[in-house]
């Protein structure tokens, strides 16, 4: 089909190797063809996936559960060497009875601090301490992260709590782009009357506070996780509907549509091929918006009572709980802000990147 | 018989500064596979009759108030959304003033051209590939088959109108409707799109609408001209008529403030004073306040167009009375 030997005038927008005229040329691919090249938007969907993996498959191997509790282990400090308190009925009886402890602080509390160091040097260097009948050596469990005020381990709860926190911010922003962009590009397409009320019911839910929606649909459906999704996405479209219709007023006067109505396309073919691509950069960059936007919503909500309840646990939740104990226990609120953050570091540089990517004109060659 | 004739099509706009009468009262028709020229200055109401006919006219603020537009048994101001979007594209088609944005830069050319193929013939995408390279090699675009996969800021504007036509053409229509295809392009390449719009209209029997202000562009392409002024037409007759014996001072005028190469060092003719307020219900000729001949006559009632000899009108009062057939209206006009 291609004629080699001659040479074309016009490069092509992407090295396209072997591209036949059937094969279907979608916006997708050559978008992701663009975003190849983009080495910031690349790191960002790799770290994404990364966590993501991470999030989904982590739990299973931290060999703690994110609920179980060890009341004499909280809130240990990352990689704080744990002790093990063996318990005989009567010494030299197989009976035993273990207890985890992060530090021999609260054990010995009415030793002298020189006394209580010793012992401590001498657990440390892996000799074991025996009193009375309890014996004490060195444990070879870790907790990576450390563990919260309950004796939880915090690796496992924010890999879980990243579950939720995902699964809530991509439910709750897929669900306000489909509402938002179709009920935005409708508005705006049409025009007249039909933009004034759907615009209107857009105010007056907007108008509504939110924690009253979430509490109303509570009420009326039962404390539900897939109820968040819903709260959110009801509350979260809004703006993506606002931001969508005044981009598609903005194109729809424009010459090209004028062209695909004289050409005799239908409204939703105008819709849904031409408008709708046109936006689609605006899109994504405030859905990137959303997605943190969301996450957070989530943990207001759960804070309130309303969302994620314990023993379960969101990104949100965990920052909120850090954030109280920030001077005596700082990594409780590190780990979980450090997830946070890369993910939503890596999902505006995906962003930025989807959005060059997706304009045909971006390509540099 | 006709294959498009329009009659006392008036379209109005309803704007907060009064209703502006675009189009008040414009009735012309055309003939299979003819070439005609509708010419007038900026807000005569040009485009604005043939987007009526096409229904692309926003409503509202805009209203087709009167009129009937019969093409092939069908009133086009009168028939269903569904009618006329079959009609559109299909077997009227048009193109736009500006290639640089009439088409949408999200999109790959050939996604584009086959558009029209698949909506009105059902056509396979892989078949309308190939009529849509066809149609770009008819147009003398060279390797049709790579380029069709490019995206449109890739063309130039010369390109880029050329794939308009070809888009606008590709499903064969009975009339094409041009809005000012070469405004936007530099003199070089009108030619050759003119060319290729009379090539392909000649290949495919087309009647053509071309809507224009280029006077000379109408002298060498189209077989009829139509003279648009205030809304209304002042004065339609065959290409070679109008040039030779103007009937409405006001087509004179224009043929006048065409610059010419050996009137070198004299100033421009221009038109004096301005194009009436369309926001006014204009009583008389909306000309006479511009028109060196005007008499107390023209400013009393409407005048409807009237055949002076065949296939030439005017809707000049006097001319019709007979007093200014043997005035050379151009010198007088110039004489103002």
């Amino acid at each position: 089909m291609r004629d080699s030997t001659r040479a074309a005038p016009f490069a092509d927008p992407v090295p396209v190797q072997g591209e036949s005229l059937e094969r279907g040329s979608s916006l997708w691919r050559d978008a992701w063809l663009r975003l190849q090249k983009n080495r910031i938007a690349l790191f960002g969907l790799w770290t994404f996936m990364l966590i993501a993996i991470l999030c989904l498959g982590g739990p299973f191997f931290t060999s703690y559960s994110y609920e179980s509790t060890e009341i004499s282990l909280k809130a240990s400090a990352p990689t704080e060497r744990i002790v093990l308190r063996t318990e005989f009925r009567k010494v030299g009886e197989p009976r035993e009875s273990y207890l985890a402890l992060s530090s021999l602080e609260d054990e010995f509390l009415e030793r002298s601090p020189a006394e209580r160091r010793a012992i401590k040097e001498r657990v440390q260097n892996g000799n074991e301490f025996r009193e009375g009948n309890a014996a004490y050596r060195l444990s070879n469990q870790r907790h990576v992260f450390g563990t919260d005020p309950l004796g939880r381990d915090l690796l496992t709860r924010v890999l879980i709590g990243g579950r939720i926190s995902l699964a809530v911010g991509f439910a709750a922003t897929l669900v306000s782009i489909a509402i938002g962009v179709v009920w935005g590009a409708a508005a705006g397409f049409a025009g007249g009357k039909v933009d004034t009320v759907m615009m209107r019911f857009a105010d007056i839910l907007y108008a509504l506070p939110f924690t009253v929606i979430v509490i109303l649909l509570m009420v009326m459906f039962g404390r539900n996780f897939v109820l968040l999704f819903v709260a959110i996405g009801a509350v979260e479209w809004l703006n993506m509907s606002r931001i969508v219709r005044g981009q598609i007023i903005a194109l729809k006067n424009q010459e090209f549509i004028e062209a695909a109505i004289s050409l005799g396309l239908p409204a939703y073919r105008i819709m849904f091929r031409h408008l709708i691509p046109n936006v689609m950069g605006s899109i994504i960059i405030y859905t990137t918006l959303t997605v943190p936007n969301v996450m957070l919503l989530e943990a207001v909500l759960s804070f309130l009572g309303l969302g994620v309840q314990p023993p379960l646990s969101s990104w949100g939740v965990l920052i909120d709980e850090g954030s109280r104990t920030m001077e005596t226990s700082p990594w409780l609120l590190f780990f979980p802000a450090v997830f946070f953050t890369l993910t939503l570091f890596s999902l505006n540089f995906l962003g930025d990147g989807l959005r060059d990517a997706l304009d045909p004109k971006s390509s540099k060659d | 018989m006709a294959l498009l004739e329009i009659e006392d099509l008036r379209t109005y706009f309803y704007t907060r500064a009064g209703i502006v009468r675009a189009v008040d009262g414009v009735s012309l028709s055309l003939s299979h596979g003819e070439t005609m020229g509708i010419v007038g200055e900026s807000g005569s109401g040009k485009s604005v009759t043939c987007y009526s006919i096409l229904g692309l006219i926003p409503r509202p603020p805009g209203k087709i108030v009167s009129g009937v537009a019969r093409f092939d048994g069908i009133d086009l101001l009168s028939c269903s959304d569904r009618q006329l979007r079959a009609i559109r594209g299909k077997r009227i088609s048009m193109i736009f003033q500006d290639p640089m944005t009439s088409l949408n830069p999200y999109m790959r050319i050939s996604d584009q051209l086959v558009e029209p193929l698949l909506v009105h013939e059902g056509m396979s995408r892989s078949g309308a590939l190939i009529r849509a390279v066809e149609s770009l090699e008819e147009l003398g675009i060279q390797d049709a088959s790579t380029r069709i996969n490019l995206y449109p800021h890739q063309f130039s504007g010369g390109m880029r109108q050329r794939i308009m036509i070809a888009m606008a053409l590709i499903s064969r229509p009975e009339i094409l409707i041009a809005d000012e295809p070469t405004s936007a392009l530099d003199v070089t390449v009108q030619a050759q799109i003119l060319e290729l719009i009379k090539q392909r209209q000649r290949e495919l029997g087309t009647a053509v609408i071309f809507i224009t202000h280029d006077l000379g562009v109408v002298a060498s392409f189209c077989q009829y001209v139509t003279v648009m002024y205030a809304g209304r037409i002042v004065e339609s007759a065959p290409t070679g008529e109008l040039f030779a014996r103007p009937m409405h001072p006001y087509s004179a005028s224009l043929q006048q403030s065409i610059p010419a190469l050996h009137q070198k060092g004299q100033p421009l003719y221009t038109i004096p004073g301005m194009p009436p307020d369309l926001t006014l219900d204009i009583e008389g000729c909306p000309f006479a306040p511009r028109c060196g001949h005007a008499t107390a006559i023209c400013r009393e009632q409407r005048v409807a167009l009237k055949e002076i000899t065949s296939g030439h009108g005017t809707a000049c009062i006097r001319f019709q009375r007979g007093e200014l057939a043997n005035t050379p209206l151009a010198s007088t006009a110039a004489a103002l």
